[in-house]
C-alpha cells in the first residue's frame, strides 16, 4: 500500500468502528426500551441453602429465549466487538503509516483511548455478563471518537524530540488503559447512584433500571475496577515522571498537566479511603468516582486544549 | 460529634471504633481527643479532599516557579485583585504555606494512624487466628455436610488443604480448625503509606541541597560549572555554591532539523549537541553527544539540552577602520519560527555604538508583520538592524541584560537590513558594521537533585505494597466436625474475609471438597454471575 492508501485505510476503518459503535448503541438502546422486568432475584447465584445436610446453590433459569431485550443486547455485544477489531485495525494501520507508536497528537491519543475503552469493557465482560454496561461505554466511545475525526484530526507527523522516549510507550499505554478502567468505573458508579435512589423510593425496581445490577454489586464492580486502575495510574504518573526527568531536568515541576494527574490521583486515592470509612462507601464513594473520572478528563481534554503547558503535542 | 468509627474489623485499630461522643475534659483529654480526630480515616478523607482543592489554583494561574514572565504580566494585567492574590501565595502554591499546612497536616494524620496499625499488625502476626464463632453457618459463606470419616479425619484432612495458612486447634471435644491467611495485605498497606512518607522526605532532600541552572552556550564556546558561568541559577537552602563539581564542557556542533512536510511544519525533529567534557580542568576530554531524552550525566549533576537558537556574527570597524567588534551575539527566538532578537553593545567605539536588531532564519517581509521569519531554518537568513550612538548606560552601576538597549541617553543613527556578506556603511562616519555569518547556540538545563534516587525508590516501593495490599484478600477459615450418631461426622466449613472479596465463596468451596463436599453443582462463584 503506498502511504496515502495507508491513511485512507485507517481512516475508513476508524469510521467503519463508529459505524457499527452507533448501530450499537441503538441495539443497546432498544434492549432497555423493551424493558421486560427481571424474573430473577437480586442475587441470583449468591444464595446458598442448606437443606438437607446438602448445600444447594439456587441458579436462577438462563435463556434469552422470549425476552427480545436480551436479544437485543447480544446483537449489542457482537457489534461491540465489531468496533473494536476495526478500531484496532484503523489504530494499528495509522501506526504503520507515520512509522512510530501512533500516540503523537491528541486525535491519535483519542482513537487509542477509545480502544482502551472498548477493550477494558469487552475484557471484563469476558468473565461476567456486561451487557447491561453496554450503552453507557458505547456512549462515552462514540462522543471520543466524534471528537477525534471533528476537531482533534491531525494529519500523521513525526514526533517533536522530547516525545521520542520509550517511556512516552509506557506512560501512554498505561494512561490509556487507565482512561478505559476510571471510564468503566464511573458508568458502573453513575449506574450504582440511580439505582440506589431507585432502591430507597420502591423496594422492587422496574422499568429499565431492573436489568442493571442491584446497587451495591454495581458498587463492588466499580471498587474493583478502581482498585485495578489505581496502582495502574500510579505507575503511569511514575513513569511520566521518570520521563520528565530525562526530558527536562525534573521529575515533577507542577505542570497543568501534571497537577492534573496529581489531582485524579489524590482523589481515587479518596475513593478507596471512602470505601474503607463508615458512612462514605455507598453512595459519596460512588460520587468519588464520579469526581475522579471529571478530573481525568480535564487532564485529558481541558489541559490539552486551554491551557499552555509543557505537554503542548497537542498538535492540532 | 461522634469519634470517627470505621466499619467493622477495618481501619479501627487506631483507636477510632471506641464511641467518644464529647470530648472529654482537661487539657490531656482534650489532646488526646483531638489525636484521635486528626488520625480518623475521616479526616485522612477531607484532606485528601483538600490537598485535591487546594492543588487546582496552580493549574489555572500563572506560576512563579515556571512562568514568572507570565505572573508579571498577570499582575499588571489584574491590578486590583492580583496584589491580594499574590500575598496570599496564589502565583507560588507549591511553596505557598496554605498548601504545605495541607500536605503535612495529611502526613502527620498518615503516621499517626499507621504506625499503631503496625504495632497491632506486628502482635497479631504473633497470635494465632482466633477461635471459631460458635454458630459457623451464620458467616456470609457457609457449607454444612456430612462425612462418613471421624471428626479427628475430617480435621486431620482440613490441616492438609489449609497447609501454608496459620491455624489454631480446639481442644479436641470442641472439634474446629481455625486458619488464617493474607497477613500481607496489612504489611502492604504499611509499606503504601510509609513509602508516601519516605517520597515526601525525598522530595524535601532535593528541595534543600539539589540545585539548577541555565546557561547558553554558542557553538566552539566552552561552559565550566562555576555560578559566574550561569545565566540563572538556583539552589537549596544547603547547597555551598563554591562547592560545585568542577565539570566543564564545550560545544563543538549543534545540529538541528525540522519537518519540512505540510502537517507541522516546522516542528523540530531531531536536535543533537556534540559536546567535548571534563570531569576536572586537567583531565582529558571525552566526547560525546547530548540529545533531548538523553542529557549527559556528569558528576553528580545532569546536563539536559532545553533550547537552541542562532548567534549572527558581526565585525565592526570605526571610522579609522580599526575593528572594535568582531564576534557572534546570542539572538533569543521569539517565534516558532525564529524570528530572534538581539543587541549589540560596542563601548569601546568612540562614541559608544549600541545595535539592536532581527535575526530572520528565512527572513519576509510584510506590511501587517513587518520583517519576520516564515521558517525556522536558515533558508534564506538577513538582519534588520537599528543603531544608535550616545551613553550605553554600562556605567551607571546598574546591572544590564545583554538582551536588551537603554536607548534613552542614545540617538538613533539609522536602520539597515543585511544579507551574509553585507557591509553597512554607518552615517555621519561613525564606522562600518559587516554581518559576517551566525552560528547555533544551544541552551542547557545544569541540575543536581539528591533527593531523586529516594523518591523513585519509595515510588516504586508504594506501587509494590499497593498491589500487595489491594489484591492480596486477608480471609479466615473454620472447619467444625461433630460426630454424628452412627459415625461419620457433620462437617461445617466457613468463611470470612476483611474487606470485599468476591473469591471467598471459591476458596471456601475448595476446603470444602477437599474433605469430601459433594460439589456436585457449581461451586459458589461470585466472579461468574450472570445478572
Ligand atoms: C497521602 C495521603 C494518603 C494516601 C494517598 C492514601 C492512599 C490510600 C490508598 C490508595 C489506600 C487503599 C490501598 C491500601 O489499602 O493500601 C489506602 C488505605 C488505607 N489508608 Fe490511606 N492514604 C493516605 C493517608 C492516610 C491517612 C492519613 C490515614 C489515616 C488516618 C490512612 C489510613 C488508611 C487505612 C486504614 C487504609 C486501609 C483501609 C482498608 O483496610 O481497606 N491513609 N490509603
Amino acid at each position: 500500500m503506498t502511504s496515502m492508501e495507508l491513511a485512507q485505510a485507517s481512516n475508513a476503518a476508524v469510521y467503519a468502528s463508529m459505524v457499527s459503535l452507533a448501530i450499537a448503541m441503538v441495539f443497546f438502546a432498544v434492549s432497555f426500551a423493551a424493558g421486560r422486568r427481571r424474573a430473577t432475584a437480586a442475587h441470583p447465584v449468591e444464595s446458598v441453602a442448606s437443606v438437607g445436610g446438602t448445600a444447594l446453590l439456587t441458579r436462577p433459569p438462563e435463556t434469552d429465549a422470549g425476552d427480545p431485550g436480551r436479544r437485543a443486547a447480544n446483537i449489542g455485544m457482537s457489534l461491540t466487538w465489531l468496533s473494536f477489531v476495526t478500531l484496532l485495525v484503523g489504530v494499528v494501520l495509522r501506526g504503520v503509516w507515520a512509522g512510530r507508536v501512533p500516540w503523537g497528537n491528541m486525535y491519535e491519543f483519542s482513537i487509542t483511548a477509545s480502544l482502551g475503552i472498548l477493550g477494558v469493557f469487552l475484557a471484563i465482560s469476558l468473565k461476567r455478563d456486561l451487557r447491561w454496561l453496554g450503552l453507557f461505554v458505547v456512549i462515552p466511545t462514540l462522543l471520543n471518537l466524534g471528537l477525534a475525526v471533528t476537531v482533534l484530526y491531525t494529519e500523521s507527523a513525526q514526533l517533536v524530540p522530547a516525545l521520542k522516549s520509550y517511556w512516552l510507550v509506557i506512560h501512554v499505554a498505561a494512561a490509556i488503559i487507565c482512561f478505559g478502567a476510571f471510564t468503566f468505573a464511573a458508568a458502573t458508579a453513575g449506574l450504582s447512584l440511580l439505582r440506589s435512589r431507585a432502591e430507597r423510593r420502591r423496594g422492587d425496581v422496574t422499568g429499565w433500571l431492573a436489568r442493571v445490577p442491584d446497587a451495591e454489586r454495581l458498587r463492588t464492580l466499580t471498587n474493583r475496577v478502581v482498585a485495578f486502575s489505581f496502582p495502574l495510574w500510579t505507575f503511569a504518573v511514575v513513569a511520566g515522571a521518570i520521563w520528565a526527568e530525562n526530558a527536562w531536568g525534573r521529575y515533577w515541576g507542577w505542570d497543568p498537566k501534571e497537577t492534573w494527574a496529581f489531582i485524579t490521583w489524590v482523589i481515587y486515592a479518596a475513593y478507596l479511603h471512602a470505601r474503607s470509612t463508615a458512612g462514605w462507601r455507598t453512595d459519596r464513594a460512588s460520587w468519588i468516582a464520579l469526581i475522579g473520572w471529571v478530573s481525568f478528563l480535564i487532564n485529558y481534554f481541558g489541559v490539552n486544549i486551554f491551557v499552555t503547558s509543557l505537554h503542548s503535542y497537542a498538535g492540532t | 460529634m461522634t469519634a470517627p468509627t470505621d466499619e467493622a474489623g477495618r481501619g479501627t485499630d487506631a483507636g477510632q471504633g471506641d464511641e467518644a461522643p464529647l470530648p472529654p475534659l482537661g487539657s490531656v483529654g482534650l489532646l488526646r481527643w483531638a489525636w484521635r480526630q486528626l488520625t480518623s480515616m475521616r479526616t485522612a478523607l477531607v484532606l485528601l479532599f483538600l490537598l485535591a482543592v487546594a492543588s487546582i489554583p496552580g493549574s489555572v494561574l500563572p506560576q512563579r516557579g515556571t512562568n514568572p514572565l507570565r505572573v508579571s504580566q498577570w499582575l499588571q494585567d489584574n491590578p486590583a485583585t492580583g496584589p491580594v492574590l499574590d500575598r496570599l501565595g496564589f502565583f507560588d502554591v507549591y511553596a505557598s504555606p496554605w498548601f504545605a499546612a495541607v500536605y503535612l497536616l495529611l502526613f502527620v494524620s498518615l503516621v499517626g494512624c499507621v504506625l499503631p496499625r503496625a504495632r497491632q499488625h506486628w502482635r497479631a502476626l504473633r497470635t494465632p487466628p482466633p477461635p471459631a464463632p460458635r454458630r459457623l453457618e451464620r458467616l456470609p459463606q457457609a457449607l454444612e455436610f456430612e462425612s462418613d470419616l471421624d471428626p479427628a479425619d475430617v480435621l486431620a484432612g482440613a490441616h492438609a488443604a489449609l497447609g501454608g495458612w496459620r491455624r489454631r486447634e480446639s481442644p479436641p471435644e470442641a472439634g474446629w480448625l481455625a486458619a488464617e491467611k493474607g497477613y500481607s495485605r496489612e504489611v502492604g498497606n504499611l509499606v503504601f503509606h510509609m513509602s508516601l512518607v519516605a517520597l515526601l522526605v525525598g522530595v524535601a532532600v532535593g528541595g534543600l541541597f539539589g540545585w539548577k541552572g541555565n546557561v547558553i552556550v554558542r557553538e566552539g564556546e566552552g561552559f565550566s560549572n562555576t555560578l559566574t558561568q550561569y545565566d540563572a541559577w538556583g539552589g537549596g537552602r544547603m547547597v555551598r555554591a563554591d562547592g560545585l563539581a568542577p565539570f566543564s564542557f564545550t560545544l563543538d556542533r549543534f545540529t538541528v532539523d525540522f519537518e519540512r512536510g505540510e502537517a507541522q511544519r516546522g516542528a523540530p525533529r531531531v536536535f543533537v549537541a556534540d559536546v567535548t567534557y571534563r570531569d576536572e580542568p586537567t583531565s582529558t576530554g571525552s566526547r560525546t553527544t547530548i540529545e533531548v531524552n538523553e542529557p549527559l550525566a556528569v558528576d553528580g549533576a545532569k546536563v539536559f539540552l532545553v533550547g537552541h537558537g542562532y548567534a549572527p556574527h558581526f565585525v565592526i570597524r570605526d571610522a579609522t577602520g580599526t575593528v572594535v567588534f568582531d564576534d557572534s551575539v546570542v539572538f533569543l527566538p521569539q517565534d516558532g519560527n525564529f524570528t530572534s532578537t538581539g543587541v549589540i553593545k560596542v563601548p569601546d567605539a568612540d562614541p559608544a555604538l549600541g545595535i539592536s536588531g532581527l535575526f530572520l532564519p528565512t527572513a519576509a517581509l510584510d506590511d501587517v508583520r513587518g520583517p519576520h521569519s516564515t521558517f525556522p531554518a536558515p533558508d534564506f537568513p538577513a538582519v534588520f538592524l537599528s543603531a544608535f550612538t550616545g551613553n550605553l548606560g554600562m556605567d551607571s552601576g546598574v546591572p544590564q541584560s545583554v538582551y536588551t538597549l537603554d536607548t534613552s541617553q542614545m540617538d538613533q543613527l539609522g536602520l539597515e537590513s543585511l544579507l551574509p556578506g553585507d557591509t553597512w556603511t554607518l552615517p555621519d562616519g561613525a564606522g562600518t558594521v559587516e554581518f559576517t555569518g551566525f552560528e547555533r547556540w544551544a541552551s542547557f538545563q545544569i541540575a543536581s537533585d539528591p533527593g531523586k534516587e529516594l523518591v523513585l525508590a519509595s515510588a516504586l516501593a508504594a506501587i509494590a505494597g499497593l498491589l500487595v495490599s489491594l489484591f492480596v484478600r486477608r480471609r479466615r477459615i473454620w472447619v467444625k466436625a461433630l460426630p454424628r450418631e452412627g459415625g461419620g461426622s457433620l462437617v461445617q466449613v466457613a468463611g470470612l474475609s476483611k474487606a470485599e472479596d468476591a473469591g471467598l465463596a471459591d476458596e471456601v468451596a475448595r476446603v470444602a471438597s477437599r474433605l469430601g463436599w459433594p460439589a456436585t453443582m457449581d461451586a459458589p462463584r461470585a466472579d461468574r454471575r450472570t445478572t
